[in-house]
Parts: structure tokens; sequence; C-alpha cells
């Protein structure tokens, strides 16, 4: 924690995120209409005191929808984030800790995964699938573990020989216990790395599904749809197409902010450098 | 050489049969048969189509036997005929009795993909390599601060925003650049050259778009690649010899940098190839990403399963043009030195 705290980047990240995870979290508390109330008389008006985003062509108050489409992406990245790195660390683990066959078939499963061009996947399985926010992180999480995978089995191969695990298992450690409590342990770092700068890449994965109507469906708000009507009113709202951006990009900005930053606090050798 | 390239391509075979088992298992992911999905999906989906696709892919055989013939269709590029248009979804072209060609979907959408994405690789080549070698050469400086948060920028900004940001101000608002579509109507009876300005300026928006958004990751790879190399060792050697800064810079350092680049461009034709959908399909651009895009809301099952499989195939092919460039540029490699 005081690493990050010393680190500019880090904190700038944790800020960030800490404010917009906020005001998704108390979205009902905070936002002063409800996102799904349609009004005629309200239709596409311009930011103004009393609908701070302006509103879109239903009458509903952008700003709202915003705050709830929030929840949305959060959700989204931390779950499929979740799946993701679960998968990559038990692939990862069974490759690096027993190596022999079982490494090879699943590093090839890696080589397959990362050969097929992941936004088609993703696409690929969706068209099977009815588009549903359950759906989109599970599609995200099973087509994104290819790189945590890859990165345990390095930490595990390269301590798996270092003398503190020897010693253990020389001691008559288990398997699991050395996994658990010895290899694992010492993997954090870079696997919490890797699933920070993973979140910001799922909300970018999902806005730009739900932008193309195969992800969060409407009426529910998500910044991605709230994009994609902004792109019919492009002409005459441009309050519409703004924020939803902003709001993505300051997001992504925060996760990738707070993973290099942790990255550089946490290791020693980049830290050196700088 | 011809060694490393037969090893290299029997490399691709486990992948192929990979790629295979991959699309076969997606193709069965839907719970029940995929016939029972589409028709929740779309109310229109008469019994007609449903038994089309229980054709198709045998959904009355044993699964073994459906992967069998799957992998069949997959190696002679057969994906059947897409329900949208009836055109064959791969490249063969055919001639009917009144000597009508009917190209294949992907053969006329492919050419546009790669243009588009050949011209940003260069757009993204000629940008990053300054700003990289910049950036690590007045390393913590001002241009180097600015270029990194400009990075951070680049990696965090959703290239569909992007693009309609830049749609319009340079389109709706301005009125400099056409918006959509890869020619402007009557372009055809134009003079070749007046077409072929038409034809650049419609692609400029998504070339700009997808070079931006890809730019970011390459300078910051050139820049820490150059940082790395700086501190050998051979460029100490180097400026004890007294050689130029520039000579050491360009000719020693900035070589040495950029041979791990090869890699990583290999590495972005997946992205690049997935990012199409979202470029062409804003700009209606009628390349792969498109074709897919259509294909994914119509359920057009032929259409997907064919695109999946040519783009994996596309991406297997630039990662060994990608081993063969690397190994051309290094003689490690090439000897087997190193891996």
């Amino acid at each position: 924690m005081n690493a990050i705290i010393k680190n500019p980047l880090a904190l700038a990240g944790l800020m960030i995120i800490a404010i917009i995870s906020f005001m998704a979290i108390f979205a009902p508390l905070i936002t002063p209409f409800d996102p799904d109330a349609i009004n005629v008389k309200s239709i596409l008006l311009s930011p103004s005191s009393a609908h701070w985003m302006g509103t879109d062509g239903l009458g509903r108050d952008v700003y709202s929808r915003m705050l709830f489409g929030a929840r949305i992406s959060l959700l989204v990245g931390i779950v499929a984030v979740g799946i993701a790195t679960v998968i990559g660390i038990v692939l990862g683990a069974i490759s690096g800790f027993y190596r022999g066959w079982v490494d090879t078939v699943i590093m090839r499963l890696v080589d397959v995964m990362l050969s097929i061009p992941t936004f088609f996947l993703i696409l690929a399985v969706i068209a099977f699938l009815t588009p549903s926010i359950w759906n989109i992180m599970i599609v995200i999480g099973l087509t994104s573990w290819m790189g945590v995978t890859r990165l345990v089995r390095a930490e595990f191969l390269s301590l798996r020989n270092r003398e503190f695990v020897l010693a253990s298992q020389t001691l008559g450690a288990t398997d699991r216990r050395l996994i658990f409590k010895q290899l694992l342990p010492n993997s954090l770092t870079p696997i919490i790395v890797s699933s920070v700068l993973g979140i910001a890449s799922a909300v970018l994965v999902e806005s730009g599904l739900s932008f193309l109507g195969l992800g969060v469906q409407a009426p529910q708000a998500s910044w991605g749809n709230i994009l994609t009507d902004g792109k019919e009113y492009i002409e005459f709202a441009w309050w519409l197409s703004l924020f939803p951006g902003l709001a993505i990009l300051i997001t992504v900005m925060g996760y990738n902010l707070l993973g290099e930053g942790l990255r550089d606090a946490l290791d020693p050798r980049t830290s050196n450098n700088k | 050489m011809l060694k490393y390239l037969m090893n290299r391509l029997l490399w691709m075979v486990p992948l192929l049969v990979g790629i295979s088992l991959i699309s076969f298992l997606i193709m069965h992911l839907a719970p029940g048969d995929i016939t029972s999905t589409e028709a929740s999906f779309n109310p229109k989906t008469s019994e007609e189509s449903r038994q089309k696709l229980r054709e198709l892919y045998h959904l009355d055989k044993p699964v073994i036997v459906q992967y069998g013939l799957w992998l069949k269709r997959m190696s002679t590029l057969d994906f059947g005929r897409s329900f949208a248009s009836h055109q064959s979804p791969v490249f063969w072209q055919e001639t009917d009795k009144d000597g009508n060609i009917t190209k294949g979907m992907i053969q006329e959408a492919l050419p546009v993909t790669l243009l588009i994405n050949v011209l940003s690789l260069s757009l993204i080549i000629a940008m990053a390599l300054p700003l990289g070698v910049i950036s690590a050469l007045t390393q913590n400086k001002l241009p180097d601060r600015s270029i990194t948060i400009f990075v951070f920028i680049g990696f965090a900004i959703p290239s569909f925003w992007l693009a309609l940001m830049l749609m319009y101000w340079t389109g709706v608002s301005h009125n400099w650049l056409p918006i959509s579509g890869l020619h402007s109507l009557g372009a055809e009876k134009m003079p070749w050259l007046a077409q072929w300005i038409d034809g650049l300026k419609h692609l400029t928006l998504p070339i700009l778009i997808s070079g931006l958004t890809g730019l970011a990751g390459i300078s910051l790879f050139v820049r820490n690649g150059m940082l790395d190399v700086l501190h050998q060792d051979y460029i100490t050697t180097a400026r004890a010899k007294g050689l130029s800064e520039n000579t050491v810079v360009y000719k020693h350092a900035l070589r040495n940098a950029l041979l791990p680049l090869i890699t990583i461009f290999g590495l972005s034709i997946p992205g690049l190839i997935g990012g199409s959908v979202i470029a062409e399909s804003i700009f209606a651009i009628p390349g792969m990403g498109k074709l897919f895009y259509d294909a994914v809301l119509m359920r057009d099952f032929p259409v997907i399963m064919g695109i999946l499989t040519i783009g994996s195939a596309l991406t297997l092919i630039g990662n060994l043009l990608a081993d063969l460039a690397y190994a051309w540029a290094d003689p490690r490699v090439r000897k087997g030195v190193v891996q």
C-alpha cells in the first residue's frame, strides 16, 4: 500500500478508480433522475443545471444513465478478469509445476487461442448465444486467460528450483502445500498487475460490443450503448457521444495507470531503472 | 534456413487442428442444439432454415462424425452457402450458365481489409519510430513525459469513440472527408486518377483510426527497447571508440532495438484483423470486419465460421512471416543458437 502512495502514477490511477467505483456503487442515491424514465417533454436537451449531461432521444437524463452505465462497465470488467485470472492461475500453475506433457498440451492450447483473432472469437461465440451481461462476462473471461497462464507458468518455472522451495520439498511438503504456500504467494505481484491491466481492456471490449449492439442490450444503460444512440444524433446532440467516450477513456486510463504504477512500484528491476 | 522454414510449417499443423476443435466447440456452445437458439433469437426462423442448419452441420449424427465432417469442410474451405445471400462465403468464384461471375464473399472483402491494415501498419511505423526514439533519448525530460501521456491516452481511447469524434469533426461539421463507404456515388464514371483520390479520401479516416489506436503500444515498445539497448556494453564501446552520437544511436542502437519489433508486429495481426470489425462497421466499408459483423447480426453461420477460419489462418500466416523475417534479420535465430 505504501508503494502505491509513493508512486504518483499509481496514486492517480487509484483515485480515478475510487471515484468512479464510488459513483457506480451509490448510483441510485446520487442520480437525480430515474435512468430509464422516458420523458417526451425533455427530448435531446443540451447540458444544463438540471440535466448535467443533457438528455437523449427519449428524454432520459444522460448523467443518470452514465452512472448506471458505470456499474455495468465495472462489473463486467471485474468479473470477466476474475474468470480469466482463475483459469490462468489454475492452468499456469499446473503447467509450470508439473511440466512434461501436461505443460505441452496447455501451452499448445494457449498458442491456438492466441491465433484466433480475439474479437472475431468473441463475436462468433455471441452469435451462438443470446447477448446478456452474464454471457458477455463469461465470453470475455473465457477468451482472455492466455496471458495470465503464460505469466503464472513462467513465475512457477523460475521459482520451482529456488532454495526455499527445494528446502520445503525436502522437508516433505506436499505438492499442494508447495503450490499454495510457496509458489503462488510469490507470484502474486505480476498476477495483480496483469489483472488490473486486464480490467482496462475488458472495459474497452465490453463497451465496443455494446456499441455494436452485441453487448448490453437496451433499455439497460451501458457506456457503449449510450454511444450508439449518440451516433444516431451526432449532428445535433454532441453531448450524447462526448460523455460516454470520455468516461470510458478515463476509466480505462485509471486502471492502466494503476497497473503500470504498481508494476513500477513493486518490481525492483524497473524502479531502479528510473 | 530451409530447415527452419520446414519446422515452422510443420508447427502450424497442430495449431490448425486446435483451431478446428475450438471452432467446433463454439458451434456446440449453445445450450441444446444451435437451431433452438437461432429460433429463440429470430422469430422469423422457419422450420425450413432450422432443417438447413441441421443438415449443414450434420447435427443428427454422432459428435465424432460431426467433427470429422467439420474438419473435412474446413480443410476444403467449404463452409456451405450463406443463408442471406446464397453466395459461397470463402474464395471460390463461380460462373453460372449465362456467364455471370459470382465472387466468394471473403474473396471480395479480404483485399479491402488487407489494404487498410497494410496502410495503417505503415502509418504506425512511420509515427511510432520517431516518437519512441525521441522518448528514449530524452528519458524523463519534457518530450518523453509528453509522449508518455500521449501513449497512455492512446492505450485508453476507445477506437469507436475516436472514430465518431473524427467523423463528426472532419465529415459533419467541416465536410472535409467522406464518412462512409469506399466510393462516392458515380465514382465509376470518373477518370482513374479521380477514382483513386476518391478511394483514398474514403480510406483516410479508417486508416487514421486504426493507426492512432495502434500507435501507442508500438511507440512505447520502441522507447523501452531503445533504453534497454542504450545501456548495453557494446554501446559504451561504440561511444568509447569516439563514434558520433548519431552513429551510435541510429546505426548501433536503433537497429538492434528494432529487431523484437518484428515479433510485435506479428503478434498484433489478430488484433488488427479483429479490430477491423469496429472501424469497418462504423464507416460502412465492405471488408472482412463488416462482413463478419453483418453475419453475426443475421446469424449467418456459414459466413461466421468461414471468416473465423480464414481470420485464424491469416494470423498463422502473419506469424509465420514475422518469424521468417526475424530469422532473416537475426542469424542467431536462423542458426538455432537462441530460441
